[in-house]
């Protein structure tokens, strides 16, 4: 029994060293894909050497040097390359240090809600019955209510802080993960390694582990990285309402708030944020969409 | 109709969910009576409050108070407004409903021709440029498209208003904002759908028939095309009313978007649990409608 599940259990399996190698092919090959580990991997390093970037701390005010437009504008300066908000903070070192908040929050939320997501949709998948009863219509409900609002709600009762900002993000964005992963769970588990497996007696816990996981990791991959779009835009979109980010932390979401008050007399300060999102955010998109035509050619958009 | 009634009643112990859910977040997290009072009020005073408001009795005994109050339509009162959350909710919904409608209506404008030229002329200049907005429409946070409409059409050129309600030119800029992101989305939808449908038998039946391109694309393909597309938006209600909540703010659009956030940001309890409740229940019935539609158009779906 054993030497038949076996090769069949590793079919969806992917081999570290060769697979990595095929990656990069792949990688070359998609100019998209390209593009997007390029932003990617430069908004990270932009994250990580911050203060190796800019000299101006990105939460001074310096009120005489209020809403200093960019270099090329007259008025402008060098020391100001993209100008000063309205409380006289430069706004290039504010995007430069925003890319951390940005990162942090989406790369963090992203973790919790994947491993709440996919311990759920496991359990709802495999073991079924009350399980899949609770667990799913607690996904319908959340379901029910716009992310927005529901993340809002928790924002305003638990107080805005970067921890509660990262717990809320996870703790409500679990249920995509969760659905996809029993969907494929309940087909995966009738397939015949992981019965070959039961009737040989392996642990439940063994075959969701070793079976199961491993056959749902490349979707799960895909999701998540998509998930992190979906996340750094939310982030913005709370600090924005006033419920995300506060005072003095940076956050890309914040400058938009505040430049949506001068956006009559200083174009720049909503501007250059906005542009740093919505970059960041077709990085990882062009990103995700690479991975999925590699990892996971069966889901579409 | 037995499907329907079987999904109906499917949908009590997701309501009941919310409900709880709601109650929890609202009763459990915070001092509803230290928000209601002012700072200078006594212990005593917030005491005797609290005791009027029932929040001295135990949680279930609360909870199952609060659901009786909810289905004989007593969703409490605004104690910013000092005005029944219900009415203040529906004085709020025609604003929000006509600016629904509205982004809609510029979501399909944008999307419909779009999505069926780029399936049409696949990988052509046209499918490029066209997936490629589409994406860049998916990466851009609305409220700052919202922002950088104003910055374009209000005040560089003075076209439409900055803010507010009245006249249609105020509509204009938070319909297209809300709307750009939908359109979007719809875009791809359609493409893919109608790439699907266009490479299907009937299809080549219809064109060595000898009936010419057109017919083709719009009678045939494009029809069932629609039949997911339909579905999927229905199913996009909730990102839709979430996202009337960024475009009324950016905006100061005077909808019920506006209003849950500032609710929001003022702890005023009773308008935001009144309406994320309705707003559930209008989430899970459009939901429902939807599957009924997508059986309904596509006969090969069986009512289980």
């Amino acid at each position: 029994m054993t030497g038949i599940t076996e090769p069949i259990a590793n079919e969806g399996r992917v081999k570290p060293q060769s697979s990595l190698k095929r990656l990069g092919k792949r990688l070359l090959q998609s100019k998209t894909g390209m593009v997007g580990l390029i932003i990617v991997v430069g908004v990270i390093l932009m994250a990580i050497l911050a203060p190796l970037l800019t000299d101006n701390d990105p939460a001074k005010t310096d009120v005489i040097n209020r809403l200093i437009p960019p270099f090329w504008l007259e008025g402008g300066n060098t020391e100001f390359l993209l100008g000063t908000d309205n409380l006289g903070r430069d706004i290039l070192s504010r995007i430069i240090y925003g890319s951390r908040i940005s990162l942090l929050i989406g790369i963090s939320a992203v973790l919790l809600a994947g491993a709440i997501g996919m311990a759920l949709g496991l359990i709802a998948g495999y073991y079924g019955k009350v399980w899949d009863f609770i667990i799913m219509r607690t996904v319908d409900s959340l379901l029910a209510i716009p992310n927005i609002l529901f993340m809002l709600i928790i924002l305003a009762v638990m107080g805005p802080s970067l921890i509660t900002l990262i717990l809320v993000l996870g703790g409500t964005s679990w249920v995509v993960y969760a659905r996809m992963v029993r969907s494929e769970t309940l087909s995966i588990k009738e397939r015949d390694y992981v019965r070959s497996a039961k009737a040989i007696g392996a642990k439940d816990f063994r075959i969701i582990m070793k079976y199961i996981l491993p056959n749902v990791l490349s979707s799960f991959i895909v999701i998540a990285t998509l998930n992190v779009a979906t996340t750094i835009i939310l982030e913005a979109s709370l600090s924005f309402l006033g419920l995300g980010i506060q005072p003095p932390d940076v956050s890309w979401g914040l400058m938009l708030s505040d430049g949506r008050e001068y956006i009559a007399t200083s174009w720049w300060v909503a501007t250059f944020p906005g542009i740093a999102i919505t970059v960041t955010v077709l990085g990882v998109i062009f990103l995700g969409d690479w991975l999925r035509d590699v990892l996971d050619p069966k889901i579409k958009d | 109709m037995k499907y329907f009634l079987k999904s109906l009643v499917k949908t009590i112990p997701v309501l009941l969910l919310i409900t709880l859910i709601v109650f929890l977040l609202v009763r459990v997290t915070g001092d509803p009576v230290s928000l209601m009072l002012p700072e200078t009020a006594t212990d005593a005073e917030r005491d005797s409050l609290r005791e009027a408001m029932g929040f001295n009795d135990p949680l279930p005994v609360q909870y199952l108070n609060y659901l009786g109050d909810l289905v004989t339509g007593d969703f409490g009162d605004s104690f910013r407004y000092n005005t029944d959350a219900l009415n203040l909710i529906l004085e709020r919904l025609p604003a929000t409903i006509e600016l629904a409608i509205a982004s809609m209506i510029v979501a399909i404008v944008i999307s419909v021709p779009l999505g069926i030229l780029s399936a049409v002329k696949r990988n052509s200049f046209f499918d490029l440029f066209i997936t490629g907005g589409a994406v860049l429409g998916k990466a851009m946070p609305s409220f700052w498209l919202g922002i950088m409409l104003i910055l374009m059409l209000s005040v560089t050129f003075q076209f439409f208003p900055v803010s507010g309600r009245g006249t249609l030119g105020h509509l204009v800029l938070p319909a297209l904002t809300l709307g750009t992101g939908i359109a979007a989305e719809m875009t791809r939808l359609i493409r893919s759908s109608m790439l699907e449908i266009l490479g299907q038998d009937f299809i080549r039946t219809a064109r060595s028939k000898g009936l010419g391109e057109s017919i083709v694309v719009n009678k045939h393909a494009f029809r069932n095309a629609l039949i997911p597309v339909v579905t999927i938006m229905a199913l996009q209600t909730s990102t839709l009313i979430g996202g009337t909540l960024i475009t009324e703010t950016v905006f100061a659009w005077p909808g019920l978007g506006q209003l849950l956030v500032q609710s929001v940001n003022l702890r005023d309890m009773a308008v935001v649990q009144a309406a994320t409740f309705i707003i559930a229940i209008f989430v899970i019935l459009s939901n429902l409608i939807a599957d009924l539609v997508y059986r309904t158009l596509d006969p090969r779906i069986k009512y289980d």
